[in-house]
């Protein structure tokens, strides 16, 4: 299955010409790029592994896409991300987010059920592994 | 107030009726304090009354005047409780006024929606010397808005629960929206969600009726929801409306609701302010996103001339506490005009804005780091007005397709796709700078060649549009429809 997550998942994948299209739009609106991956896609991951610091101070695009081929050279097999971060007042917080890398194969999750009384059931999601 | 000859001044305590103006709800010289509530009212007088007087008539009875002098006034510093009307202005070749009246804070209870509308619109819509009365916009003074809770989480807050950003939310009412029976009712959500939405709702009518009680309805729901966020890796949710006839009932199905792991209830409008502030308190101590439908504003909102006009009710919806609340589409199947519709989700959102009559705003507002309110777009929009709505509504913004996504030929999950394609390719193109706006139509077009849910979507609504004239528009635009 393709995990959806993140603002352009019902697209084709994007190039690197349109990923730095995208960090364009980032840097013209001055928030700073971050890049980040993991092997635990649970939607309520809030903390995958950040690839370097936010860059706070980068203005071209194609550093930022670099940056994201480096990262997929490392971890060729995991999900990796780009974020735009917004730290002015009252935003202070993420303004885009989208996946750039994905495991050949993802296998996607189990939906786990405990049943209780009075037909409440109880869910979990369980994330295969990728690796 | 008609019948009285005012040629023949009194004394300002003299027993009998004096003219309103003359007892100080009137005047110019008044300059409003930072504190001050302020208010717009939108007057027509009756042929006989003076628009002065009319005003000045709408200050006394919504603060401390009666239709007769009293000396018990002398007890107390009166002036200070007063409102003051300080300006009156006519609306050109119309026989309406504009009429700015000022209201001192200690007239109003602290964090009270109740208090403020009870002062505000309590008594002076039914005025027998006024032919119709509007109350047109408010200006809260952050000193009363720190009184109030707020939207119990904002649009950051749920942006980050739900782990999404940079675009619209989506979303559709489950239709038909009554008849179904809570299985079926679950197949839709489920499929919705599946196919990539954000989110589905119940309508603002669907309760705990016969053919289908609220406890069997949050029970597949939630099975829906579980299952479409196993099939997508992303978070679901789907507003379970609350709403009952009691708050006991109401919080015994928000409970449930949470045990079950929802993030996100609903309300209607029609369970009334107190209510709306009990549930957006239960919202934030259980951490649920609670969504508000505006059910029964058209009663008193479309109309220019009488009524609250829904730019208030926005900033008093801010104030009790939603985190949704629905706000008008501008090219959908209801009404709301571009200008006043870009006021609304302004007045929702932004931290600080300055009056702008084109807007309909008439007053600067400083919500003082309030959260912002995630406005809804909701009834008669579909995938083919994609860049309209980016356009119009910006992209913190719920966009619900109900029909637009259950009525799809080839299945809800196909409509749902159709949906998310669209957004997601005009945020693209946003983004890389083209004229989204122009190039809409051409840029969906170009999507709908890979995406055949996309394609059927476009073939079958593509020309569907709503243009009547709006019925609310601001003064300073005139006549406009899109």
């Amino acid at each position: 299955m393709r995990i959806t997550q993140g603002t352009f998942s019902y697209l084709p994948d994007l190039s690197d010409e349109q990923i730095a299209a995208q960090v364009k739009y980032c840097v013209e609106n001055r928030w700073a790029v971050s890049i980040e991956y993991t092997d635990d896609p649970h939607p309520r991951n809030s903390y995958w592994e950040m690839w370097s610091l936010p860059m706070f101070d980068v203005t071209d695009p194609l550093v930022g896409v670099a940056a994201v081929n480096e990262c997929r050279k490392a971890f060729p097999n995991h999900y990796i991300k780009v974020n735009g971060f917004d730290s002015s007042k009252g935003r202070q917080t993420t303004m885009l987010s989208f996946i750039v890398n994905r495991p050949e194969d993802e296998p996607g999750f189990s939906l786990e059920r405990t049943e209780g009384q009075d037909r409440r059931v109880h869910y979990a999601l369980r994330p295969k592994r990728t690796m | 107030m008609t019948t009285i000859d005012t040629s023949r001044k009194k004394g300002r305590w003299a027993a009998g009726v004096t003219p309103y103006a003359e007892m100080g709800y009137f005047n110019t010289r008044y300059e409003p304090k930072a504190t001050d509530v302020l208010c717009a009212f939108r007057l027509v007088p009756q042929e006989t009354v003076e628009p002065i007087e009319a005003a000045a008539a709408v200050a006394g009875e919504s603060s401390t005047a009666t239709w007769t002098v009293v000396w018990t006034d002398r007890l107390t510093p009166y002036e200070n409780y007063q409102a003051k009307c300080y300006r009156v202005d006519p609306v050109p070749d119309t026989d309406q006024y504009i009429a700015y009246i000022a209201y001192d804070l200690d007239l109003f209870e602290e964090g009270s929606i109740a208090n403020l509308t009870s002062s505000i619109i309590g008594n002076v819509f039914a005025f027998k010397a006024l032919k119709s009365l509007r109350l047109e916009d408010m200006r809260i003074p952050p000193h009363y808005a720190k009184t109030f809770q707020g939207p119990a989480h904002g649009i950051v807050t749920e942006r980050e629960y739900l782990n999404k950003f940079g675009r619209p939310l989506l979303g559709a009412t489950v239709k038909p929206k009554l008849g179904l029976s809570a299985k079926n009712y679950g197949r839709v959500v489920y499929e919705a969600l599946r196919g990539g939405l954000d989110f589905t709702k119940d309508d603002e009518n669907i309760n705990s009726q016969p053919f289908m009680r609220w406890r069997d309805r949050f029970l597949f729901c939630m099975e829906a929801v579980n299952r479409a966020m196993a099939s997508t890796g992303e978070i679901k949710g789907h507003y379970l409306n609350v709403t009952a006839a009691t708050m006991e009932e109401m919080y015994e199905r928000a409970d449930f609701a949470k045990e079950l792991g929802s993030v996100i209830v609903m309300i209607d409008l029609t369970i009334g302010y107190t209510a709306i502030q009990s549930m957006a308190k239960w919202a934030r101590r259980n951490g649920v996103i609670l969504h508000l439908h505006r059910a029964g504003h058209g009663t008193y909102t479309r109309q220019k001339t009488h009524g609250v006009s829904f730019r208030v009710i926005a900033k008093w919806m801010r104030l009790a506490g939603v985190d949704h609340i629905h706000a008008g589409t501008v090219v959908g199947k209801l009404e709301g005009d571009p200008n006043s519709v870009r006021g609304y989700y302004n007045t929702l959102r932004c931290n600080t804005m300055d009056a702008d009559p084109s807007q309909g705003l008439f007053f600067e507002q400083d919500w003082a780091s309030l959260p912002a309110v995630m406005p809804v777009a909701s009834g008669g929009i579909h995938a083919g007005q994609m860049h309209q709505l980016l356009h119009y509504l910006g992209e913190d913004v719920v966009l619900q397709f109900g029909g637009g996504t259950i009525g799809h030929p080839d299945g809800i999950a196909q409509g749902a796709t159709a949906n998310r394609v669209a957004t997601e390719v005009m945020i693209q193109a946003r983004n890389e700078g083209r004229d989204f706006l122009y190039e809409g139509p051409e840029i969906l077009d170009k999507a709908a060649r890979w995406s055949p849910e996309l394609r059927k979507a476009l073939e079958l609504w593509k020309d569907v549009t709503f243009d009547f004239q709006s019925t609310d528009v601001p003064d300073a635009v005139g006549t406009l429809t899109i």
